[in-house]
């Protein structure tokens, strides 16, 4: 009796486990690419070269991650999407405005100014490291 | 018919590449900055190696909105601006694709620690 207990618990956490994963991916995938959606049409609707209707709608996208932020919808979103709240550049902003916000307590500069790059920080580290990388190789390939 | 397709690869690309990271997140509980970093590295190799171009075609912001677009901008930037200014353009031309979207972020993360007061987290 125990051990069916035992097993039945076993068997309850490995499947709701999974379930888990599974309802997290679900969630991600549709906000995910709702976002990405969102900016298809704003970029459909754009009346400029292809090249320039890209950045407006980069910008437009973080406009709209910054604003929602700000109005502390975008933290409620993210509790219902996980990464498909994080991974769009929409989260990128987030990444940013967000602890601006919180960290403002701490002063202008330290706080504010710096926290702002909690997480932006990183990403232009090694991007930014990998493309002068990727560059260098791409100069001495072409020359 | 054709547009709804076009969406629903722009939705689908979109989608995965959150749910790539949702697995991640879930399975190997790697935080969102490690994530996002990994996303914009990996989006500049798989540009460099001449993928990522392959699935902006079909996905379109789809690929260009998730953070692995973001290193896509990047790597595209420097190419081009090698291309046009020679060595220098290794080190101009990654920021200058960006620059607009960090700007904005930035810029906007400073009104918003004015003007709006994070909700008390609580829970």
């Amino acid at each position: 009796m125990n051990l069916e207990q035992k097993e039945y618990t076993k068997l309850v956490e490995k499947h709701s486990g999974k379930s888990n994963v599974f309802v997290n991916c679900l969630r991600a995938f549709l906000v995910g690419g709702i976002i990405c959606v969102i900016a298809q049409i704003y970029n459909d609707i754009l009346p400029f070269s292809e090249e320039v209707n890209k950045v407006h709608t980069t910008v437009f996208m973080v406009f709209l991650g910054a604003l929602l932020t700000a109005l502390n919808v975008y933290d409620n979103i993210g509790k219902f999407a996980g990464a498909g709240s994080i991974v769009p550049i929409t989260g990128f902003a987030n990444s940013i405005v967000s602890p601006a916000m919180e960290f403002r307590s701490e002063g202008r500069i330290m706080g504010v100014g710096a926290q702002m790059f909690v997480v932006a920080g990183p990403v232009l580290v090694y991007g930014i490291s990998s493309t002068v990388l990727v560059g260098l190789i791409y100069f001495l390939l072409t020359r | 018919m054709d547009t709804f397709l076009k969406y629903l690869a722009v939705f689908v690309t979109g989608g995965l590449l959150c749910v790539v990271a949702q697995i991640l997140i879930d399975k190997t509980k790697l935080t969102s900055a490690r994530i996002l970093v990994l996303y914009v590295v990996t989006g500049v190799f798989l540009t460099a190696i001449g993928v990522y171009g392959k699935l902006v075609k079909i996905g379109r912001t789809g690929a260009t909105i998730p953070l692995t677009g973001f290193g896509y901008a990047l790597c595209k930037g420097v190419f081009k601006a090698i291309d046009e200014k020679g060595f220098v353009g290794i080190l101009t031309g990654g920021l200058e694709a960006v620059a607009s979207g960090i700007a904005m972020a930035i810029f906007f993360g400073l009104v918003a620690s004015f003007v709006s007061k994070p909700k008390s987290k609580n829970s």
